[in-house]
């Protein structure tokens, strides 16, 4: 990797705006959104629903094409979804007729690349992400928290340079979901990879990210783009101190 | 072991039912005094099959419709998935071709099977296409249905992941709309059979639809009776095939039935 490339941003979001048409009218879900995300950044973005969130993931993964502005993905105009973006979507989305291993090799089959080297990067994730052991189970068999892991190894197991998260643990219950965010961090840390994930839960997003971008809905507008220097790594007694309180105040604010 | 268990129990459980109402149809044609030209007893239609077996022509009828119940299967499957998957794709082409196909199922295939030997002739061609158009409909509903059912969100993981359009069909939608496909291919593989035997019943001089015609011109009941018997058994055969087949290419479902 060159020098020059490094001191540009990885994600460039410049004037996003999307208005969705039909028959009844339009409807504006993103207005003039301008950010961008450094290398190895941890992004939370914050907003109640309908406030645009996932159809900013949908934007930046290529998956929809914005109505007006512009992203930029490592300098060049992203205009359709690419190698080197990752992404983990709400529900796990993984397909029932293929084992753990052959979920998580999917995107490799679809590049073509050979079956053992395959395997052998998705035995690597399935280890990374703790999941020894059920790499020939269906995924009716897993737990909710266990079928979003396999989605994590799904989405790294191309190596993308960054990673998308639609409100990965929305379907979770609360503790799975506490625990969830650990490992994710624990992950990252691993990896270290450039992460934007969605969620409207202010308090994960304090806990996980190093920056978060509040919404505000209808149409969506950044409010407020908070830096969060908590130091890491962080832990789950990190939830209870004065400073963390302040930013989810902060935060709870901005979006109201 | 214990699933061999199972499945000799449930064999074991067949037979029975079937010497009972063996026994029972006896016992019936032994006490009443119905003549045996309109209902025979078991050891006559017996005594018929082990002579139709010996001179070759119940072999020979039966690999008639046979032929073309599976050329009908095949032609009638063919057109349905090609079809089904551009209805299932455009809602223009469904809007233009629904009429047309839904008005095809309110005609009885026995109204256009004269029709399909007038223009095919006696041969084994107007047969097929009977087969072929009453397996049609219910494998063309499944698979439109089926390839409807395909989540959205895996559509979003396939083209976020670039896949191409073939690598699409090949690892998603297949796959996916497989359960409910098989399911219509189950109806159709019955439905194959009786399409060929109302094609015969028509206009033929060979097949088990003939035989059956054959037998009641004659008064001949007993060879009706085995004809009807052996269109039994190849409806249960191609019915047997598809549960077989599904078992091995949805073995991925079976587990979730046992939660």
């Amino acid at each position: 990797m060159n020098s020059a490339n490094n001191q540009q941003p990885l994600l460039e979001v410049k004037k996003l705006g999307v208005t969705f048409t039909d028959e009844k009218g339009s409807l504006q879900a993103i207005n003039e959104f301008s950010f961008s995300v450094e290398r190895e950044q941890f992004i939370c973005v914050v907003g109640p629903s309908a406030s645009g969130k996932s159809t900013l993931i949908r934007v930046l993964a290529g998956l929809l094409p914005p109505t007006t502005g512009e992203v930029y993905l490592h300098g060049t105009f992203l205009s359709q979804p690419r190698q080197g973006v990752g992404i983990v979507f709400q529900k796990a989305n993984l397909m029932p007729w293929r084992t753990v291993l052959r979920n998580i090799t999917l995107p490799l089959e679809i590049m073509h690349i050979p079956e053992a080297e395959a395997q052998t990067r998705a035995r690597d994730l399935i280890d990374l992400v703790g999941l020894v052991g059920f790499e020939d189970w269906l995924p009716h068999d897993l737990s909710g928290g266990m079928l979003q892991r396999v989605a994590i190894a799904r989405s790294l197991v191309q190596d993308p340079e960054l990673l998308l998260l639609d409100e990965p643990f929305g379907a979770l219950d609360a503790l799975t979901r506490e625990k969830m965010g650990t490992e994710l961090l624990r992950i990252w840390r691993a990896r270290k990879k450039t992460v934007l994930m969605i969620t409207h839960d202010i308090s994960e997003a304090v806990f996980l990210a190093d920056r978060v971008l509040a919404i505000s809905p209808q149409p969506g507008n950044i409010r407020l783009d908070l830096t969060i220097n908590l130091p890491r790594p962080r832990r789950e007694e990190d939830r209870f101190t004065t400073e963390f309180v302040k930013f989810t105040q902060q935060l709870r604010k901005a979006i109201e | 072991m214990k699933e061999l268990w199972e499945i000799l129990k449930r064999i074991g459980f067949i037979l029975i039912s079937v010497l009972i109402g063996l026994w029972l149809w006896r016992i019936f044609t032994a006490y009443s005094d119905i003549p045996s030209f309109i209902f025979p007893a078991p050891d006559e239609v017996w005594l018929k099959f082990l002579s139709v077996i010996r001179d070759g022509s119940l072999f020979y009828h039966t690999m008639v419709t046979l032929q073309e119940v599976l050329w009908g299967l095949f032609l009638g499957l063919g057109a349905a998935i090609l079809i089904g998957y551009f209805l299932a794709k455009s809602r223009l082409i469904e809007r233009v071709l629904s009429p047309y196909i839904v008005a095809s199922q309110s005609i009885p295939i026995v109204a256009i099977a004269p029709l399909l030997v007038i223009w095919l002739g006696p041969g084994i061609f107007s047969k097929i296409l009977t087969s072929a158009l009453i397996v049609f409909f219910p494998v063309l509903v499944n698979t439109i249905v089926g390839l409807r059912s395909v989540p959205r969100e895996l559509y979003d993981l396939m083209k976020s992941l670039q896949a191409s359009p073939w690598q699409r069909i090949i690892k998603l939608e297949i796959p996916a709309a497989m359960p409910v496909f098989l399911g219509g291919l189950r109806i159709g593989a019955t439905l194959a059979v009786i399409g060929a035997v109302v094609g015969e019943f028509v206009g033929a001089d060979k097949g088990l639809g003939f035989l059956v015609n054959v037998g009641r011109g004659l008064y001949d009941t007993s060879l009706v009776f085995v004809s009807v018997f052996t269109l039994v058994f190849l409806a249960l055969g191609l019915y047997g095939s598809v549960v077989f087949l599904e078992s091995r290419v949805l073995s991925w479902q079976k587990k979730n039935n046992g939660h």
